[in-house]
């Protein structure tokens, strides 16, 4: 049992372990240096022939061989199987460019997107938002508004009209008459805002649709004042079109509203017509039971159409009506 | 509305160092939208004179009439030049570009070699020299009107700027050179000069017996001028000046007795028509037709007329439609001498009703129906009188004049009020100048406010408080955000259709939006039958083609997909949220409450009852495949398992529990669509689509489809949730026999409802249709857990025996064994 046998039988082994350059190289080299006919081996089945002194010495000088043979087979084992893993996970690669989505496609409509984005806009701002029917009574959609028997836009050239005539039932025409309604129903303070679809007999081409959208805003609450009108525009057309957009009102007409007016963007460096908007007029609050002492009111109106047009860019109505999906799609869920 | 500047500073002092743009921006500023500006003359250069026909040589070899003129354009030799219209003869006096002119569009003129002669020049039309539209020949001028070899841009009057302008439908006033003059005055603080100061003392003697005017009914008119004239020459010709303002307007020159009424109207406002005295039986008498009869206009239409049509009538017939248009039989024409002017202060409702009865919307109907002052009808007839006895022989013979002027009354203003809408301060002495800006008389002490007479819209505070805005500048509002309420939310029924569309969306769906109309063919060919086929007709739909309400959803997303298949769309699927309109009720007559109060609450409940109710729905269609197919193979198809998902899905979406049926319901296969029942009531459908509805819209085979009565959908309960145990699950496998018309829902209630309370759930796990002689297997996976403890094989084996004895007895179903 010579000690310098013991170390070169660890050499040996540890040199063949390293010399193993796969996972069976290595078990060859184990079975050699660590089997049952190897040097080692061979000489800790001797130990049982020596005197116990002898027994003790050897016993020691091969366990520490065994172990440190093990440590070495251990490390060579943890370097061939790492070796191993890594040429499989390289054979295991894949293109991950390859396109992979199968499911179709889904969408919001985008003028559902950007009624969506209004009415959030407006419920942060404390509105409520109100609809009503899409046939609607006459005295809700003209009379109560103000707008008298002879008005054109009661005459069949704009209101399409329910059969029987006499019933007054019509397409509504705007979404005022959801106004009304508020106002009938609830006491001030009123802040609301009313999407809807609304109705007018135009042609569909390129800037026209005789089925639209529009949303107004409602507010009766005391000493509500034109200016309160104004801020509440800028702050919607800046939500809508970017902080940089200013807007100017123009004087005009609405039988519902006095004193009336227009609101324009500006937009892309040019004016752009977006909507119309006033203070209620006392007649209209009268109807509605609103004490105008006491209450005033603003109210507004957009086009959806319009709006979405302008903020993106759309030139043609058609795209907007027609339900092809490749052009709703483009708009995703309006995230 | 057009507006000449050349016209406009007739009446408002303008320095030149005020620019176009700037009076188009006072315009706007003061609520009238400028349309254009339009530079005339701006891109035109001479030389352009007037010339005379001297010879026409019609050169005929061509396609097209071709004219080889002669022409003197007042030099030493006649000019000849080629010329492609027709409508002039030797004499007519025209007008023409010489070489080294430029004509709009950058036209350059100059000698050129055509259809085998030298052209030199060009006799021009209206359109060529950016005057006008009318391109149907060239100008051609009245004898003695022109003269020759004159620079023709200076004649023609051709350097103006003409503004056109939108005019509110409140503001009938600025339909006329006098109120645009106004409001350009006032918007840019300028001196105005009203042309009816020049009238107000203008009187004419009588020299003898005037056409007689009569009034029947005051409501209908107010006040009625008839001015008879006598020797008039027809033969008297327009004077160019007054021919180009008409023409700068956008009308046309027709005879000087037209004319003048045009020029008048434009200038002042008020309509005026002129009748040929001769064609007058009698007097002239204003009231309705009173009965049906034909008449025919002067645009030389007969037009069927209704009894409440207010008339112009002479002793025997009718003769003009009030303040719409006169009529044929007593029209000027080339023997006209003496000439009856009417001037009418007509109510703006009759008229307006007139115009739109006989679908005639004329330059005096848009006026007269917004509202004409009062006071012009004796101006304006006193300045027809001036400018036609002026510029003809024609002399005045008598004024007759019925009714009288009636204005617009007093207004009370609380000059706080105007603040208090405008949201900042404003002085009563600002106030009262600015209303007085407009023509109003202001009483500062009192605040009572006299609108002016062509102000017949000034009638509240809330007017007057716009007239203040208006003209201090609607920019000077501040802008100030309002107290607002500190919360708001969506409501539960808005929360629950976006959560619905954002689910679909989510889940590959795309959503369509249709217009809701339909026709009874549709609805006839999907198989609706009873309330579900019956709707609501448009009077006036846009096309005749879709004239009904829809009645159902489906229909349009068929549509929408036809168009995307057209478009080369194979495999998607779409989704549609909106009302629905079933004539389940019949529609009362006309509920209209008086206005400025409150109806009281039963008429609003009436009101609100007599609006059909409109049901709002989503509605899916599932077409060609499940997911695209690609180089990662094929994917299935989708069916109509896929649509009852859907519609479950949207049900437990809400947290609703239902129950599902069978149903042959239209549009559906009747063998393969479901109804989903909640609280007793059928609130969705869904299923494959009848194969005859897939094969006529050209629909992929075995498409699908679900609709969903949102609006039908109770209110989902507050949820008292079960304590999740903790203990150990058993599973149970039982495989039935049953007949293939035994429904699977059917099997599932019968073991549940067998199992007992610690039945967790149960899962179809398997189904087999080929056991032949009318059966099939089913095979549940039941798991069974009790919150407190294991449960032992016993019991378990107990649960499971009851529940397949439920389920023998309940569908005579046969345990299947291994």
């Amino acid at each position: 049992m010579n000690p310098a046998d013991i170390s070169s039988w660890i050499s040996d082994a540890k040199k063949a372990f390293s010399a193993a350059t796969d996972l069976d190289q290595l078990k060859v080299a184990r079975l050699a240096h660590t089997g049952d006919k190897a040097p080692i081996s061979l000489a800790s089945r001797s130990l049982g022939s020596l005197s116990p002194e002898e027994k003790a010495s050897a016993g020691k000088l091969i366990g520490d061989a065994k172990a440190e043979i093990a440590q070495a087979l251990a490390a060579a084992t943890a370097r061939l199987e790492a070796e191993r893993d890594a040429k499989v996970l390289l054979e295991e690669v894949v293109d991950i460019t390859l396109p992979v989505q199968r499911n179709h496609r889904g969408g919001l409509h985008p003028i559902s997107i950007i009624k969506n984005e209004i009415s959030d806009f407006f419920i942060e701002q404390g509105f409520s938002v109100e609809e009503g029917p899409e046939l609607e009574s006459g005295w809700l959609n003209f009379d109560a508004l103000n707008i008298p028997a002879d008005h054109p836009a009661r005459t069949m050239q704009d209101t399409f009209f329910i059969e029987p005539v006499e019933s007054g039932i019509v397409l509504r025409t705007h979404t005022s008459p959801v106004q009304i309604r508020t106002m009938l129903s609830q006491e001030p303070p009123i802040y609301v805002i009313c999407p809807g679809r609304t109705f007018r007999a135009d042609e569909l081409d390129a800037t026209h649709s005789p089925v639209f959208h529009q949303v107004e805003g409602l507010v009766v609450d005391k000493g509500i004042t034109m200016a309160h009108l104004k801020g509440t525009l800028d702050n919607f057309a800046r939500h809508m079109f970017g902080p940089d957009v200013t807007t100017r009102l123009r004087p005009s007409f609405f039988p519902f509203t006095e004193p009336s007016a227009e609101v324009d963007i500006f937009f892309n460096n040019r004016w752009i017509e977006w909507g119309g908007c006033g203070m209620v007029n006392p007649k209209v609050l009268a109807t509605c039971g609103i004490d105008t002492d006491v209450y005033t009111g603003f109210a507004f109106g957009m086009g959806l159409e319009r709006t979405l047009m302008v903020r993106h860019g759309i030139t043609d109505m058609h795209d907007i009506v027609e339900g092809d999906l490749r052009f709703t799609r483009q708009f995703g869920v309006g995230l | 509305m057009r507006a000449p500047l050349s016209w406009i500073k007739e009446f408002v002092d303008i320095p030149t160092s005020i620019s176009a743009q700037e009076i188009a921006d006072g315009l706007v500023r003061v609520g009238f939208e400028v349309e254009e500006i339009i530079e005339q003359g701006a891109d035109l250069t001479g030389p352009l004179v007037f010339a005379k026909v001297l010879s026409i040589e019609e050169l005929t070899d061509f396609k097209k009439p071709v004219r080889y003129v002669g022409l003197d354009c007042g030099e030493q030799q006649t000019r000849f030049v080629i010329c492609g219209a027709t409508n002039f003869a030797v004499s007519d006096l025209v007008v023409a570009a010489l070489p080294g002119a430029v004509l709009p569009g950058n036209f350059s003129i100059g000698a050129r070699e055509t259809y085998g002669k030298t052209s030199n020049g060009m006799i021009c039309s209206a359109r060529e020299l950016g005057l006008g539209d009318d391109h149907s020949g060239i100008m051609t001028f009245a004898q003695g009107t022109v003269e020759i070899g004159a620079d023709a841009i200076t004649g023609l009057m051709i350097n103006d700027v003409i503004f056109d302008v939108a005019v509110n439908p409140d503001r009938g006033y600025a339909l006329s050179i006098r109120g645009m003059a106004r409001e350009i005055a006032a918007s840019l603080g300028l001196t105005f000069t009203d042309p009816v100061d020049a009238l107000r003392n203008l009187t004419f003697s009588d020299t003898g017996k005037g056409v007689t005017a009569k009034i029947i009914d005051s409501s209908t008119a107010s006040i009625f001028y008839l001015r008879t004239l006598s020797h008039f020459d027809p033969s008297a010709k327009t004077p160019l000046w007054m021919r180009r303002r008409i023409e700068k307007m956008g009308m046309r020159s027709i005879s000087l007795v037209v004319d003048v009424t045009n020029y008048v109207m434009l200038e002042l406002g008020q309509p005026l028509h002129a009748f040929d005295k001769s064609k007058i039986k009698g007097g002239l008498t204003i009231k309705r037709a009173g009965k049906a009869q034909p008449f025919t206009t002067l645009d030389g239409q007969v037009r069927q007329l209704d009894p409440d049509d207010l008339m112009v009538w002479d002793d025997e017939q009718p003769l003009a439609l009030a303040g719409t248009m006169g009529g044929a039989s007593s029209e000027i024409s080339e023997t006209t001498t003496d000439i009856a002017l009417e001037a009418v202060r007509f109510d703006p409702m009759c008229v307006a009703k007139n115009s739109r009865r006989h679908r005639l919307s004329s330059e005096a109907s848009r006026r007269l129906e917004r509202s004409v002052d009062p006071s012009l009808a004796q101006y304006a007839s006193a300045r027809f009188v001036q400018l036609l006895t002026e510029n003809s022989s024609a002399q005045h013979v008598a004024t007759v004049v019925d009714g009288e002027p009636r204005f617009a009354p007093v207004v009370k203003l609380d000059p706080s009020y105007v603040s208090r809408i405008l949201g900042f301060e404003i002085s009563p002495s600002v106030i009262a100048d600015v209303l007085r800006t407009i023509g109003c008389d202001v009483n500062e002490k009192t605040f009572e406010v006299d609108p002016p007479a062509w102000r017949s819209d000034l009638l509240t505070e809330a007017d007057l408080t716009e007239e203040v805005a208006r003209m201090i500048g609607y920019d000077k509002i501040p802008s100030v955000l309002p107290p607002r309420p500190l919360h708001a939310s969506l409501t539960s029924t808005q929360k629950r259709r976006r959560a619905v569309a954002q689910m679909l969306a989510n889940r590959g769906l795309a959503e369509v939006q249709t217009f809701p109309f339909t026709n009874q063919e549709t609805i006839d060919f999907m198989g609706f039958v009873g309330d579900r086929a019956a709707t609501y007709k448009i009077a006036n739909p846009m096309s005749e083609e879709s004239p009904l309400m829809r009645v159902h959803l489906v229909p349009g997303l068929i549509e929408v997909a036809q168009r995307n298949i057209s478009r080369g769309a194979k495999d998607f699927a779409i989704f549609e949220m909106g009302s629905i309109f079933r004539s389940s009720q019949k529609l009362v007559p006309f509920i209209s409450p008086e206005l400025s109060k409150r109806p009281v609450q039963k008429i609003i409940d009436e009101i609100y009852a007599s609006v059909p109710p409109q049901p709002y729905h989503v509605a899916g269609l599932l077409v060609g495949k499940v997911e695209n197919e690609d180089w990662q193979g094929k994917a299935r198809s989708y069916t109509w398992q896929d649509a009852i998902a859907y519609a479950q899905d949207i049900l437990q979406l809400c947290n609703l529990e239902w129950t599902v049926k069978r149903s042959d319901f239209a549009p559906w296969h009747p063998g393969r669509c479901a109804e989903l029942i909640v609280d007793g009531k059928a609130v969705a459908h869904a299923g494959e689509l009848h194969p005859r509805i897939v094969a006529k819209y050209g629909l992929p085979e075995r498409s699908a489809a679900f609709a969903v009565g949102l609006s039908a959908l109770p209110d989902s309960q507050l949820v008292r949730p079960t304590t999740v145990g903790t203990m150990p699950a058993a599973l149970q496998d039982v495989a039935l026999i049953v007949d293939s018309t035994i429904s699977a829902a059917e099997v599932e209630d019968a073991l549940r409802s067998g199992a007992g309370e610690l039945l967790e759930s149960i899962t179809l796990f398997d189904r087999y249709d080929k056991l032949g002689d009318g059966k099939i297997s089913l095979a549940f996976s039941l798991v069974f857990r009790a919150p407190d403890r294991t449960l032992t094989g016993a019991e378990v084996t107990e649960m499971r025996e009851s529940a397949v004895a439920a389920a023998v007895k309940a569908t005579g179903a046969v345990l299947r064994t291994a």
